[in-house]
């Protein structure tokens, strides 16, 4: 019959499209499932070991220089305006700023930082911002070990060779006309900060700038149970979808996802998570969001706040930054002159 | 044989373009146009047409216009009115209920008056719609088994959008229009509310969905397998059994021990697929007026089983350092 040959052309572009959109949506085989937890309830990881050696190769560390020795006059007597590394020894100076150069400013070198031909001028915002960050540096390493541990972090954990970490975030501007037309709320877009959901697309201001309440679920049984609305929980799973995506791995990583909340039924990664949570509020609301005075527009979000920290911006999609390379060994100016 | 196993049905009935059982002065509100298709032939029945509207589906297009109309406004302007993202964020797009400041109140229309007018404007569509099967039903002489089939899933569609927000005390409690907004309002629903996996009448319903689904299949494979006997023709088979419904029987009754009948099959899959809404809107009409945490509930009844720590065990740090967030 005449109508088959359209049936038959309607058919080979359907199947068309949908090999487009299985080779769009799927990850390639083979995944591989590690059990996590009791046998049977799904408490595994999943990882698939054609993407695991792209993280390898993009979480090298770069070799580092040779020790430098703590004897002789302290850079502050040689130096001026020296305000954070004043401590140590001029050898040891010289190879963190050399140290950070590479890590932060490769292409622009010095000048990417200090006023040419005078180092100790503040003129160039960018050293200031510098001076900034190795205070933050050294107070992660000192203040937060039960989330960096032992490991630390360096500039590098974050900088990569870049001046301005590549994942970073800022306020996000309410999207969509104003008037009588109906408000989102924040939320209905396509948006990778929360994986491509339609969930909000800001947790980041809410809970990483603000201490704002992650705990919806009630632990007792019965109503009425409390006072979080639905909507806080499209937030917080909009964190930890950030979460998961910045560390490469699945919800049962930290929790068991039958009972989000229960701390008895979680795993020893959460209180790491916890801390860590708290770890970013304190960097981003005492040490980065107030460099937003001195930063230029280009260096802050369309709604004027500086570019700040989530868990991305370490963690770089694996759950320990650098695959867990102990980085600030070599490095032990980033330390606080009390722990070096 | 083969022939039964094709997808698509093989016999087309084309005989004169009937119009049915005449139904006296409403007949003006059939459609003339009326004729066969041979597309709808493959899934159904190549007469197309005629179409009965009435006062009832007339009301009920038009209030499913203006639901229709408002959610995709809505969803354009949330796209600043831009075509090409409207198309490209479609599955995204959605109109929100009011912020749970609200409560009850009418809200201003950009907070969720929108919405509210939407959900009024739809469920009027659905109710009109409802009175037309009833009334299509009664003037044809029918039983009213599709219209209370069909209410039993508005019942599930008005606890979640009307009687639990109600009870709740917030349109805030109800679910967002657009297709990914009501997918991550629901899953963000069940956490809230401590996993529905735990929550009974939810496992019910789940039971009586798949359930349809396997007698559904049950039934298709068996009156197809059993055609080539007479077996399609089922009602007469019901009171008068000739050799299909006598194979289909034993053939169920060798490989189970037991045979549903060519009557007993139909109230089987009416109640199991009117069930799987009335159990589903129980157990959401139960979820945060009564039960707050269903996983908790789960745990506290002997429910759900608990299972051997694997990994070390952890505690709250809040309780240590005193906060709570």
């Amino acid at each position: 019959m005449k109508i088959r040959f359209p049936l038959a052309l309607a058919a080979v572009f359907l199947a068309f499209l949908g090999s487009v959109f299985v080779l769009q949506a799927f990850e390639r085989p083979p995944p591989v499932s590690v059990q996590q937890g009791f046998r049977g309830t799904g408490m595994v990881g999943v990882t698939n070991p054609r993407r695991d050696a792209g993280l390898v190769a993009r979480n090298q560390v770069p070799a580092a220089p040779e020790a430098a020795g703590t004897d002789g006059d302290r850079a502050s007597s040689i130096y001026d305006n020296l305000q954070v590394f004043g401590d140590l020894s001029v050898e040891q100076f010289g190879r963190i700023m050399q140290a950070m150069t590479e890590w932060v400013s490769p292409a622009e070198g010095c000048n990417g930082c200090h006023v040419e031909g005078d180092f100790a001028s503040d003129d160039n915002y960018r050293k200031r911002v510098a001076r900034r960050m190795v205070q933050m540096v050294r107070h992660i390493n000192a203040d937060w070990a039960n989330h960096v541990q032992q490991t630390g972090v360096t500039c590098y954990t974050c900088h990569r060779g870049n001046l301005v970490p590549q994942q970073v975030w800022a306020t996000a501007p309410e999207h969509g006309a104003r008037g009588m037309a109906a408000s989102a709320n924040g939320q209905n877009l396509a948006a990778p900060a929360v994986g491509l959901t339609s969930l909000p697309y800001d947790p980041f201001s809410r809970f990483l700038a603000q201490d704002g309440n992650i705990r919806v679920q009630t632990t007792r049984a019965l109503a009425p149970g409390g006072v979080h609305p639905i909507q806080d929980a499209e937030s917080v799973y909009g964190l930890m979808i950030h979460i998961s995506e910045a560390l490469g791995v699945n919800c049962t990583f930290c929790h068991n996802s039958r009972a989000f909340s229960s701390w008895t039924e979680s795993h020893p990664p959460r209180l790491t998570a916890w801390h860590g949570i708290r770890m970013v509020r304190d960097v981003n609301v005492n040490y980065i969001e107030p460099l937003r005075e001195i930063l230029p527009a280009s260096r802050r979000g369309p709604m004027g706040d500086a570019l700040q920290a989530n868990c991305a911006t370490c963690h770089q999609g694996v759950n320990r930054p650098l695959l867990g390379a102990p980085m600030l060994r070599d490095y032990p100016e980033l330390r606080p002159a009390a722990a070096r | 044989m083969a022939e039964y196993l094709n997808l698509f049905t093989r016999v087309q009935v084309r005989g004169p373009v009937y119009a049915g059982v005449p139904i006296g002065r409403d007949d003006q509100h059939r459609s003339p146009q009326r004729g066969f298709s041979y597309l709808m032939g493959k899934i159904g029945d190549a007469q197309v047409g005629p179409i009965y509207l009435g006062h009832l589906g007339v009301l009920s297009l038009v209030f499913g216009f203006v639901a229709f109309e408002i959610i995709g406004l809505n969803m354009l302007a949330s796209v600043n009115w831009n075509p090409i993202q409207f198309v490209r964020q479609l599955p995204w797009l959605g109109l929100e209920p009011p912020s749970p400041a609200y409560g009850l109140r009418f809200p201003p229309l950009a907070h969720g008056g929108w919405w509210l007018m939407a959900g009024f404007f739809l469920t009027m569509s659905i109710l009109l719609w409802w009175a037309r099967l009833y009334r299509r039903a009664h003037q044809l002489g029918l039983g009213q088994h599709l219209s209370w089939a069909f209410a039993a899933a508005i019942w599930l569609y008005l606890v979640l959008g009307f009687i639990r927000p109600l009870l709740m005390g917030s349109w805030s409690e109800a679910v967002p229009f657009g297709i990914f907004p009501h997918l991550d309002w629901t899953a963000a629903f069940s956490i809230r509310y401590g996993n529905l996996f735990y929550n009974p009448f939810h496992a019910l319903s789940i039971a009586f969905l798949y359930g349809s689904t396997l007698l559904f299949a049950m039934h298709g494979a068996t009156i197809l397998a059993v055609s080539r006997f007479g077996g399609e023709r089922e009602v007469e088979q019901a009171v008068d059994r000739g050799t299909a419904a006598e194979r289909a029987a034993i053939f169920w009754r060798w490989t189970m021990g037991f045979n549903a009948t060519f009557e007993s099959l139909h109230r089987w899959a009416w109640w199991f697929a009117a069930l799987c809404p009335i159990t589903g809107g129980i157990g959401i009409l139960l979820t945060g007026t009564v039960v707050d945490n269903w996983y908790a509930w789960a745990m506290d009844h002997g429910y759900a089983p608990g299972y051997p720590a694997v990994a070390p065990a952890i505690t709250d740090p809040a309780l240590a350092t005193g906060g709570t967030r």
